[in-house]
Parts: C-alpha cells; sequence; structure tokens
C-alpha cells in the first residue's frame, strides 16, 4: 500500500473526501446565512433547525406521499422556504425597528421550539433515508474507492453556491440586492418593493438550509439534533469568511471542510476544534474575517 | 451591526439611580432567602442561587455594557470542573476549591474577552459562542473531566475547618452568603464611577472614548468581572451538586442563561434573579416531560422578544415608576 508522510493513501483520500463533504455542507448553509445577514442584520439561529426540517420534509414526502428524492429536492426547499417567509412575516418582521440582537434571541427560541417539537415526536436517533437508485454504488478510481453520492454531493452542492453566487454579484436582480443591502431606504425611494425582497431573501436563506437537509438525508440519517451542533461550527466559518461575504463564505465553507478533514488524519484529537482555532487566529489578524468588509 | 449612534433604540432602559426602595427590595429579597429552606426543598433553593448569581453576572454584560455574549456556560462549567476536581482528586477544601474554579474562570474570561471585545453586538455573540464552542470540545475530549460521566462524587467537605456542609442547612446558608456577596459586588459596581463609565460607552462608544477612556479596557475588565463571578456560581454550584458535567459548559446553558435574564429584565438589578428563580421553577415542574421544556423555554423566548422585552422586573418597575 502507497503512504504520504506515513498516512495510508487510502485513508488520507478518505478523509479528504469526508472533508470535502462537510465543506459542501458549510457552503451551503454559511452561504443562506450570509445572504439572510447581508439584507436583514440578523445572524439566523433557527438555520440548523432549518435544515433538519429540510431533511424532514424529504423524508415525509417519501412516507407519505410516496415522493422520492428527486422530488425532495425541489419540493423540500420551497415549503421550509414558505415556513420562513410566514416567520418573517409574522415576527421577524416586528424586530427590525430595534437593536439587531433582538433578531438573534427570536431565531434562536424558534430554534429551541422546531427541535424540541421534532424531539418529541421523533426521538434523537436517526431515521434511515436510502440513497436513490440513481446514485448508488461507486467507482473505482484507482487510488480510492469514490461512492456514487457522495460525489453528486460535492458537485451538486458548489453547483448551487456558483449558481447562487452568479445571481447576486452579476444580476440586475442581484444588484437590487445589493444595493438594498447598502441602502435601503434609497432603493425602496426608486420603487423597489424592499420588504417584499427581505421576506423573499429570508425565504431563500431557508430554503438553501432545508436543500443541504435533503442532500445531508442519505449521509447522516434524518434526525431532529442534526442541525443543532452543526450550526455553531457554521457560524464559526462565517466568521472566519467575513460576514455577509458571500464568496466569501463559499470558500472557506470548502476550505475549511478539507482542513477539518486532513486534522482527522494528522492529529484526530484536534478535528473538532481545528475551526474554532483558525477563527480565533483569523480574528486576532483580521477582526472582519478574510473576506469581510467594515460594515 | 450595532452602533451606539445608530439608529435602533438600545435594548434596555435603565434607570440606575439607587434609592431607598432598591434598599427595601433587597431586604425583602434577603429575609425572603432566608425563611425559605423552611418551606421549600433546599436543593432546588441552592439551584436556583447558583443560577440567580450566574445570571446577574451575565447581566453585567448584557444589561450595563450591551454586549451579548453567547458562551457564558464556559466560565461556569469550567469552573465547576476546576472546582470538583480540586476537591475530589487533589482533596482541597471546598473554600480552596471554590476559589480555584472561579481563578480558572477569570483567567478563560481574561483570554476569551481579550479575543472577542473587539467585536460588537452580532459578531460578538458568535464569537463568544464559536470561542465557548471550542472549550465543550476540549472538555469533552480532556482525560480530567471524565468526558460523559463528568466528576461525580465530589466530597463536600468542612468550610474553613469549621462548617460541616454534609448538614443541607449549612450548605444553603453558605451559598445564600456567596449569592448575597456576589450581587452585592455586581451592585456596587454597576453605581459607582466604573459603571458610569461602563454605561457611557454602552450609550455612545466614540463619546466616551473622546472624552478619554478607554472603551476596550473598561469592556474588558467588566467581561472578566462577568467570568469571574459566573465562575463563583459554577464552582459552588459543583459542590452543592457534589457534580461537574458537560451540561454545563454547553451552549444550550449559555442560551439557559439569556433566557433568565431576558425574562427577568436586561438591565434590571433584581430582574435575573427573578428570571433564574421562574426559569429553574418551570424545569423542576416539567423535568418529567422531557423535551417538552426545550419548547416551553422556546416558546417563553419568542414571546419575551415579540412582546415582553422588558420582562417581569422591567415591568414592575416601569409600574412603580421605580428602577428595581
Amino acid at each position: 500500500m502507497s503512504t504520504v508522510l506515513g498516512i495510508p493513501t487510502q485513508a488520507l483520500f478518505g478523509q479528504l473526501l469526508i472533508g470535502l463533504i462537510n465543506g459542501s455542507f458549510y457552503a451551503m448553509l454559511s452561504l443562506g446565512l450570509s445572504v439572510i445577514f447581508g439584507l436583514l442584520n440578523i445572524i439566523n439561529f433557527a438555520h440548523g433547525a432549518q435544515y433538519m426540517m429540510g431533511a424532514f420534509a424529504a423524508y415525509f414526502l417519501l412516507q407519505w406521499a410516496g415522493l422520492g428524492y428527486w422530488w425532495a429536492l425541489v419540493v423540500a426547499p420551497l415549503v421550509v422556504g414558505l415556513i420562513g417567509v410566514v416567520l418573517e412575516r409574522t415576527m421577524l418582521k416586528r424586530l427590525y425597528a430595534l437593536d439587531h440582537l433582538y433578531g438573534l434571541l427570536l431565531t434562536f427560541g424558534l430554534a429551541l421550539v422546531i427541535q424540541g417539537l421534532f424531539r418529541n415526536q421523533f426521538g434523537s436517533s436517526g431515521l434511515p433515508y436510502q440513497i436513490p437508485p440513481a446514485l448508488t454504488g461507486g467507482r473505482n478510481l484507482g487510488f480510492m474507492v469514490l461512492p456514487n453520492y457522495r460525489a453528486w454531493v460535492v458537485v451538486f452542492s458548489l453547483a448551487t453556491c456558483l449558481v447562487t453566487w452568479y445571481v447576486i454579484e452579476r444580476t440586475k436582480l442581484g444588484s437590487y440586492l445589493r444595493a438594498a443591502t447598502e441602502n435601503p431606504a434609497l432603493v425602496q425611494a426608486f420603487g423597489v418593493n424592499v420588504p417584499r425582497m427581505i421576506t423573499l431573501t429570508y425565504g431563500f436563506g431557508v430554503g438553501l438550509a432545508a436543500l443541504a437537509g435533503v442532500l445531508a438525508a442519505p449521509i447522516y440519517q434524518v434526525n431532529p439534533l442534526m442541525g443543532s451542533d452543526l450550526i455553531i461550527v457554521v457560524f464559526a466559518v462565517v466568521v472566519i469568511g467575513g460576514m455577509g461575504s458571500i464568496a466569501g463564505s463559499i470558500v472557506t465553507g470548502f476550505t475549511l471542510g478539507i482542513v477539518e478533514g486532513l486534522t482527522k488524519v494528522f492529529y484526530p484529537e484536534a478535528s473538532n476544534t481545528v475551526i474554532f482555532v483558525i477563527m480565533a487566529l483569523v480574528l486576532l489578524v483580521r477582526p472582519t474575517g478574510l473576506f469581510g468588509r467594515d460594515k | 451591526m450595532v452602533t451606539a449612534s445608530g439608529t435602533a433604540p438600545p435594548v434596555y432602559e435603565t434607570l440606575t439611580v439607587s434609592g431607598r426602595h432598591q434598599v427595601i427590595a433587597f431586604a425583602v429579597m434577603v429575609v425572603l432567602l432566608g425563611v425559605a429552606p423552611f418551606v421549600v426543598y433546599p436543593l432546588f433553593l441552592m439551584k436556583a442561587l447558583c443560577f440567580a448569581l450566574f445570571a446577574c453576572a451575565f447581566n453585567l454584560l448584557i444589561g450595563y455594557v450591551g454586549l451579548l455574549s453567547f458562551g457564558h456556560a464556559v466560565f461556569l462549567g469550567s469552573a465547576g470542573y476546576t472546582s470538583a476536581y480540586a476537591a475530589k482528586t487533589l482533596g482541597w477544601p471546598p473554600e480552596l476549591a471554590i476559589v480555584s474554579g472561579t481563578a480558572v474562570a477569570a483567567a478563560l474570561g481574561v483570554v476569551i474577552g481579550a479575543l472577542a471585545i473587539r467585536s460588537k453586538g452580532i459578531y460578538f455573540a458568535n464569537i463568544t459562542l464559536a470561542l465557548a464552542q471550542m472549550i465543550y470540545f476540549f472538555c469533552v475530549q480532556a482525560k480530567f473531566t471524565g468526558g460523559e460521566d463528568g466528576i461525580q462524587a465530589v466530597p463536600r467537605g468542612v468550610l474553613l475547618g469549621v462548617l460541616d456542609l454534609r448538614n443541607v442547612l449549612t450548605m444553603y446558608f453558605v451559598v445564600l452568603a456567596i449569592f448575597l456577596a456576589g450581587f452585592l459586588l455586581l451592585y456596587r459596581t454597576i453605581h459607582s464611577p466604573f459603571g458610569q463609565v461602563l454605561k457611557a460607552v454602552r450609550e455612545h462608544e466614540p463619546r466616551a472614548v473622546s472624552l478619554g477612556y478607554s472603551a476596550e479596557r473598561y469592556k474588558l475588565m467588566a467581561f472578566v468581572l462577568s467570568a469571574t463571578l459566573s465562575g463563583l456560581a459554577g464552582g459552588t454550584k459543583a459542590i452543592v451538586f457534589q457534580l461537574a458535567s458537560l451540561t454545563d459548559v454547553h451552549w444550550t446553558m449559555s442560551g439557559e442563561v439569556v433566557l433568565m435574564t431576558l425574562l427577568g429584565g436586561l438591565g434590571t438589578v433584581f430582574g435575573p434573579v427573578v428570571g433564574a428563580f421562574i426559569v429553574i421553577s418551570l424545569e423542576n415542574y416539567l423535568a418529567q416531560l422531557g423535551a417538552w421544556v426545550t419548547v416551553v423555554q422556546g416558546i417563553i423566548f419568542v414571546i419575551c422578544v415579540l412582546t415582553f422585552r422588558r420582562g417581569v422586573i422591567g415591568e414592575l418597575s416601569r409600574l412603580l415608576r421605580k428602577p428595581l
């Protein structure tokens, strides 16, 4: 068996792949958080719960309606995103005039309620969700076996991130969004319906979380607590990338996933903490994050 | 982002002139707590007192400096582990165990505070949360914390070689004394010139800086004081319950102390105490219902944020037109 720096290549590439998978989820979740933060100026603490709801939506669609994975990929983000829209219209909207910390506290409370309700109903052990038939199996790359579904997750999330980046940074719709982030009052004065834009943006961010949840369902199973600790890692990713930076959250998401995977190979004890350590180091040098600007 | 001069109105409405009614309220609280152990289960009271001190320490930051720390469980939990380890493995007497736990929390407060204090508002909350999660993982992996089991069967010992803490009432009055000492220290701090500077920094940081106050130094000192007293609460709690576990370091505990303070009233002197008693009673009452506790806590959060932002004591003090 061949080795790199005394580590079997099989293990090295295996962990790299796991890192890349985790990175895909970090990137998608921190992207959603960044989009929401940019326009609403709140940290959506319910993001982890909404990610979990996406996975459960896929599970329900299969159990109750017989709709499989491909349907879930479309329907689950729409349904959960719609729930997000309702939350924004009924609750978050009332807090915009107040200190932004209240948005954080409200979404924290919502996360507790959602996770508590699901845990009451489904316990804390996971429910299985099958990989769709078209993506089962794997291919032998010579140095390792690459499971098809995992390759799909990486490619699909990368594509989602790039499309989102393109829409926000390169299209007219995105320019409205960026303008509203800079100066909502002025954009409103030009005749853009900013409150509706805020609602849709929140719904979109929540939908992204749900989409990540559907992608995660066949890998991590469907579990009420699947998002509760993950979201804190994602917060750290967002701080490292610079809050509100679209490209920053995508790049740091994937990179930190890989760094975490490599840490598992070379120094497993630190694999849980490495992202937080990096965050502390980044803060010492650049308090606004790697890609962040002073706002 | 929350700026001192920004458009968003402040989280807190504080009137901080100390007056006779606060002395009366304090006397009422002391009498109630003095009589309570003869009426109510003392172990419950001790738990509530430890959390009340924790919430008061937390309130110093959110209420008087305007900083929301979402990682305060770290100070409670790390002090708990240190005190439990000192009392059990090293065989130290309880006073030294609690002091050592408090010292560790203070040291952590210096490190975490120095890293986080440069940021404000949501950034500050996010950074404290992430740093706290790092320490949580450290506690999960470190040998001396006992991992999932925690440190169990910690001896209560004999305080100062005189007071036998195995007696429940003795233990209770020691906890009460510790709580009152912490409470008075915080009260003194809030009403001192130092506290006035903190409030000045909260209201308008650039102006405070232009008057020659080093805002960062003041904020850091407040952060360390808050961490230290949280540690005092954690160390005491470990001795009372003879247990230090991962629950106390987890971020859900950080959320719980936010809830206590918010429910009682941010930036009020007595609010965190009332909030802690309500939340701990709720938990005791709902304990057999499992995950419903989280649901109820979440609902209280949502209601408080949407319609009850002053909290119990905040509303009361508005009705009485007196700061409490």
